[in-house]
């Protein structure tokens, strides 16, 4: 390379690097505040998620930002705790003053941030699944998971296709595991269902035989349902096969990892289970719209983290897109404007299916935004 | 009704032998110190992750099972030495305390250096269940029953027919009176630790084809152990194995016969039952004081 031609590279650079800090310096950072359970019991949530917020914070700095503005993400581990949380929201509002929340791993922690946000008048999407967070709509509260309704609502109309009345429950006897147990007998009257036998187990417990030789001799149960997270419902699936039990099982939304696979093995062979676009990204329809996002997210995950994406991870990316294209469209961090932003969010096209949201409905999706998936030789399968 | 029955009842050993295995564990410490090692449960995290771990990475199981126990006792020995042994002076109450620091300690070390997912092993002996007059039972539940009766045989004999294990039991009556009688009660405190932590992990690594392990794990079993041995009095292996059995049976045909709902209150009604009649659990030997 010649000295002159050093030069030139040399004042493009220089140029380039004093455009990017006058830019900086004549917008104020988007502030985004976060708090999610990254380590502690619901670390399998907080986990995927905070990596994904910073990974694709730095990822829209880096193309630019939004507006032209760097994004700031002040991010908390609340360690699954709720009243760490609550003080995490606190000091997010007053002294790191952001300009939207996205977080609350689990439903408790969201929860708990809810009044605060309320009372201060910040936008705060939530990252945890239970139906109260939505319903009654709440001013400043949104969300991107599915709720347990919307999954056993998804789960009757497969059992209904296949001529099942009858069912039993087997589950968890906290947070979602109960959350989802109590949704399933609200909507089992819509589809014709009638609940035969109900059993419920610690989470920890290390064998439900028990509770599943009841089910097995309880008359008439055509189809058995397990509400639960993490490892129990290995356990089930697992203590299910031993004891031969013919009907056919269904999980919920919570397991739809490979973890779960892993962990019952073969005994998952034919477990049912609803799940978002994400678990079986590459079988979409092509024509599904959702697949390009699907498969995107889920390779670039993939790329950086070495793992599979979860469904969780997509909720933290649901989360930020709304976010920051609300941001976008509202021209600047006006939070009433956000919020109405967030509110008028139309047809976007998330990991967790196409977001419709409205005064009425702060999450957006639909039915159609599950799919019917069944285990079949270690891999879910699409099947609807 | 003689199945479900059966049912019930292999339900209640497989999850009491889990119990007992893990109780036993609290023995030794107890016997050398009259501590109570809150860390146990820890230990026994410690050897099914490093087994899994171990396992995963392609070294066969057998020796894998032994690595993650020389592990495990070296984490032992460790905590003796770093922790336990700059307050020997302190009060048992105080001693407690750093076990239960030293738990929260070990559980956010092994978040770190393996990660917070749920692990499996692979079950001994395969996964087909042995039919036993229309109940099923897992072999590994035998596995775990037959290596708590084994661990059992050899704690009687290390207390009552070795010199190392006479001299853990005379430490514990009276320190002062054993190290006069040229015992290193240093020392004792030390191996106690070492092979509690052994002990620890051997249960640790049976029952994760059962249970599963994962970082945090170690807290509910440590708990359910501490009962089942509180229940059969502690310091007593076959009290241990005993308070296991009666809880998990408890457990399982609380969940059978009434609701799953009252399964848990029901060992504890059962636990505190006893507590208030028998202060010292169903085996324990009365506390005397002599001056």
């Amino acid at each position: 390379m010649t000295t002159k031609s050093l030069k030139i590279l040399a004042s493009a650079a220089a140029v380039a690097f004093t455009a990017t800090i006058g830019a900086a310096q004549a917008a104020e950072p988007i502030k985004i505040g976060a708090f999610l359970s990254a380590t502690g019991p619901a670390s399998f949530l907080g986990d995927p998620e905070k990596k994904v917020l910073e990974k694709y914070v730095a990822e829209f700095n880096k193309a630019g930002g939004v507006l032209g503005r760097q994004i700031e993400l002040t991010l908390y581990d609340d360690a699954g705790a709720a009243d760490k949380a609550s003080s995490f929201v606190k000091r997010l509002i007053e002294n790191d003053k952001v300009d939207v929340i996205v977080g609350g791993s689990t439903t408790g922690a969201t929860m708990a941030a809810v009044p605060l946000v309320e009372a201060a008048g910040i936008p705060f999407i939530s990252l945890a699944g239970a139906v109260v967070i939505v319903e009654p709509v709440k001013k400043w509260v949104f969300k991107t998971p599915h709720t347990d309704r919307m999954a056993a609502e998804k789960i009757f109309s497969d059992m209904k296709k296949k001529g099942i009345t009858k069912y039993a429950m087997i589950s968890e006897n906290a947070g979602f595991g109960k959350s989802g147990h109590d949704e399933t007998l609200k909507v089992q009257a819509n589809y014709g269902m009638t609940l035969v036998a109900d059993e419920t187990y610690a989470p920890k417990d290390p064998d439900v035989t028990a509770q599943l030789t009841k089910i097995k001799n309880t008359a008439g149960v055509q189809a058995v349902i397990n509400w639960g997270f993490g490892q129990s419902p290995a356990v089930v699936t697992k203590n299910y096969k031993q004891l031969g039990i013919a009907a056919p099982l269904y999980q919920s939304h919570g397991v739809a990892s490979k973890d779960y696979i892993k962990l019952a093995g073969d005994a998952a062979e034919g477990v049912r289970l609803p799940a978002a676009g994400l678990v079986v990204a590459n079988q979409l329809a092509n024509s599904d719209m959702q697949k390009a996002v699907v498969v995107k997210f889920q390779k670039e995950y993939q790329a950086d983290f070495k793992a599979e994406a979860s469904t969780f991870a997509g909720h933290a990316y649901d989360g930020l897109q709304i976010a920051l294209t609300a941001i976008q469209r509202a021209g600047g961090t006006d939070k009433a404007k956000v919020r109405d932003e967030i509110e008028k969010t139309q047809g976007y096209i998330g990991t967790g299916g196409t977001v419709h949201m409205s005064p009425t409905d702060h999450m957006g999706l639909n039915l159609s935004a599950f799919h019917m998936v069944e285990i079949k030789k270690g891999d879910f399968v699409l099947s609807d | 009704m003689l199945s479900s029955f059966l049912q019930f009842l292999i339900s209640g050993v497989t999850v009491g032998a889990i119990y007992a295995l893990c109780g036993l564990g609290f023995s030794i410490i107890f016997n050398a110190s009259h501590v109570i090692n809150f860390a146990q449960g820890e230990f026994i995290m410690i050897g099914a992750m490093s087994a899994v771990w171990l396992a995963d990475a392609g070294v066969p199981l057998p020796l894998a099972v032994i690595l993650a126990i020389l592990v495990t006792m070296a984490v032992g020995v460790l905590l003796e030495k770093l922790a336990v042994e700059p307050a020997r002076k302190a009060s048992v109450t105080t001693l407690i305390i750093i076990t239960i620091g030293a738990s929260i300690f070990l559980r956010g070390l092994a978040q770190e250096v393996w990660d917070k997912n749920f692990h499996k092993l692979e079950s001994f002996s395969g996964e087909t269940p042995i039919n036993l007059l229309g109940a099923v039972l897992m072999p590994q539940t035998i596995w775990v029953l037959g290596t708590a009766v084994i661990v059992i045989l050899l704690l009687a004999w290390f207390f009552n027919r070795t010199l190392e294990g006479k001299a853990m039991l005379a430490t514990s009556f009276n320190p002062l009176a054993a190290q006069l009688m040229g015992i290193n009660t240093k020392r004792v405190l030390l191996i106690s630790f070492g092979l509690s932590a052994g002990l620890g992990a051997v249960g640790g690594i049976v029952i994760t084809p059962i249970t599963f392990t994962a970082y945090d794990n170690g807290i509910m079993l440590g708990l359910k152990g501490f009962s089942a041995a509180v229940l059969g009095g502690l310091g007593n292996g076959a009290g241990a194995v005993a308070g296991g059995l009666i809880v998990g049976i408890a457990e399982a045909m609380a969940a059978g016969y009434l609701s799953s709902a009252y399964k848990d209150a029901v060992a504890f009604i059962i636990i505190l039952a006893v507590l208030v009649f028998m202060p010292n659990g169903l085996f324990g030997r009365k506390g005397t004081e002599r001056v």
